[in-house]
């Protein structure tokens, strides 16, 4: 049992311990129960977040599924909870249910090649899923992690991008939608980097997230590269209320986003992608 | 350095031509010529007639727009394997954007005027190169809409919940 799983409507109270600013409108912060109590998780799963007075609102876990000392999140604002929660400083309490949802699958990748491919803050519910292929890093043949965002300045962990770059068991390659001169990197869509990345299309695995206009764009190239649907995952984000497949607010055809979801597999989703009124 | 006459095997193997039939490539060797730029070199500019295109062999070059009281605007990056320049292909031919050499580019250029009275007169290879130049050109369109939806904006226009509302 972890610390927020007694009754899974009950918020369980959280200290944030560290918070860092990543963008002017996106932060990530540290957190851990008031009442010391294992807190576990799988890498894409998320909790439900509540600024007290305000509202809750679902984010994934950013952090390292093998670190059990924090619970990270990364969110960024743009409503009334999200902003409340940009807004908190540390010591501040926020309440957590979770952690719900289906998880990225990190292991049905082992031999193969896993291909990661984010795009603006889509970064940060994937984050988990290298931390975790890194863990076991001898376990793939080939890593790749894909990143697209609006402008240098709004790439998500930057820092540790770089760090990412810098290692020779992991290929990382970004591209931005607009920059200037002063860029030495690539400038266009996320799918462009498909086509130059080295990996064998029998036998990888791809994890996508990010706006869904992106992530269906996305899935079509790995498609059209000859990656098999049922080995391409799409995080789906749908507004949500109990999170934990009680109320049906998340509902999306036959799924509910919170439990059959977030992560879902390609196949059992495309023909829902492309249906407007849902 | 690579002869004109040795040309045919890298047309060949480029992503752009890959399987292209012998005899429509053994006529665009006769247009085409090996050239490097360094970096900071242009091998367009906006403006100017667009006399060629390139196949990009190794390196990179930006297509970028000069925006007065401002730096230049990148548009997109090409690299390796990548084809810049279509504006020999449409009429007027004249470059649409500047593109320079970011890093030392190696490329195969093709002469427009050549090509072109080539496929006037020989419909096969302009279908050809036409049907390969279109394909290209509707991969990049698609990828410059996606840009301009600005997806990973403050709004981006993937505003479902926004419809919702
Ligand atoms: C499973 C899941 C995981 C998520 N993980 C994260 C995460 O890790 N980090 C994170 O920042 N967000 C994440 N989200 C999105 C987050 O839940 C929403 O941004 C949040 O619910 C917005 O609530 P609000 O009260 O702040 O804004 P609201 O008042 O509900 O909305 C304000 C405005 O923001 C727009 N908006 C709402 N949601 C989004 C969105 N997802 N993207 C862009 N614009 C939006 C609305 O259209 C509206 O115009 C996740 C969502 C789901 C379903």
């Amino acid at each position: 049992m972890t610390a927020a799983a007694a009754d899974p409507m009950v918020p369980v109270p959280f200290r944030i311990h560290k918070i860092r600013r990543e963008l002017p409108d996106t932060v990530t912060m540290e957190i851990a129960p008031c009442s010391p109590a294992p807190f576990t998780f799988a890498a894409g799963q998320f909790n439900m977040l509540t600024a007290f007075g305000v509202g809750e609102i679902p984010i994934s876990i950013s952090g390292d599924p093998g670190d059990g000392t924090k619970v990270v999140h990364t969110t960024r604002a743009v409503g009334a909870v999200s902003r409340a929660l940009d807004r908190l400083t540390v010591g501040q309490v926020v309440g957590v249910r979770g952690p719900f949802g289906t998880p990225w699958p990190v292991e049905d990748a082992f031999g193969h090649d896993l291909m990661l491919v984010a795009g603006g803050v889509g970064l940060a519910p994937l984050r988990p899923a290298l931390y975790h292929a890194l863990a076991e890093r001898r376990r793939f043949s080939r890593v790749i992690v894909l990143y697209g965002a609006r402008t240098p300045k709004d790439m998500l962990f930057r820092r540790e991008i770089e760090r990412w770059r810098g290692r020779f068991d992991l290929d990382v390659d970004v591209t931005v939608d607009r920059a200037d001169p002063s860029w030495q990197g690539n400038v266009g869509v996320v799918t462009k980097l498909i086509s130059r990345a080295r990996f064998d299309p029998y036998a990888t695995m791809a994890f996508v997230c990010g706006p869904e206009i992106m992530m269906r764009h996305v899935a079509t190239a790995l498609a059209g590269h000859g990656i098999a649907e049922d080995r391409i995952h799409l995080s789906m984000e749908r507004n949500m209320k109990c999170g934990c497949g009680l109320c049906g607010h998340c509902q999306w055809g036959p799924h509910f986003v919170c439990k059959d979801g977030p992560v879902f597999r390609y196949d059992r989703i495309r023909p829902l992608l492309s249906i407007r009124e849902i | 350095m690579v002869a004109q006459h040795d040309l045919g095997p890298v047309i060949d193997d480029h992503p752009f031509f890959r399987g292209i039939d012998g005899k429509l490539r053994a006529l665009l060797v006769g247009c085409a010529a090996n050239e490097r730029f360094d970096a900071g070199a242009f091998l367009t500019r906006e403006g100017e007639p667009a006399n060629k295109f390139y196949l990009i062999r190794a390196g990179q070059v930006a297509v970028e727009i000069d925006a007065p009281g401002r730096r230049p605007i990148i548009i997109e990056t090409l690299g390796e394997g990548d084809v810049t320049g279509w504006s020999w292909i449409v009429e007027p031919y004249r470059s649409t954007f500047d593109v320079r050499a970011t890093s030392l580019v190696r490329v195969i250029s093709f002469d427009g005027k050549c090509l072109r009275g080539k496929m006037d007169t020989d419909p096969a290879l302009g279908y050809e190169v036409m049907q390969r130049f279109v394909r290209m050109m509707a991969h990049r369109l698609a990828g410059a809409r996606l840009q301009l939806l600005d997806l990973y904006g403050p709004h981006p226009g993937a505003g479902r919940r926004e419809r919702e509302a």
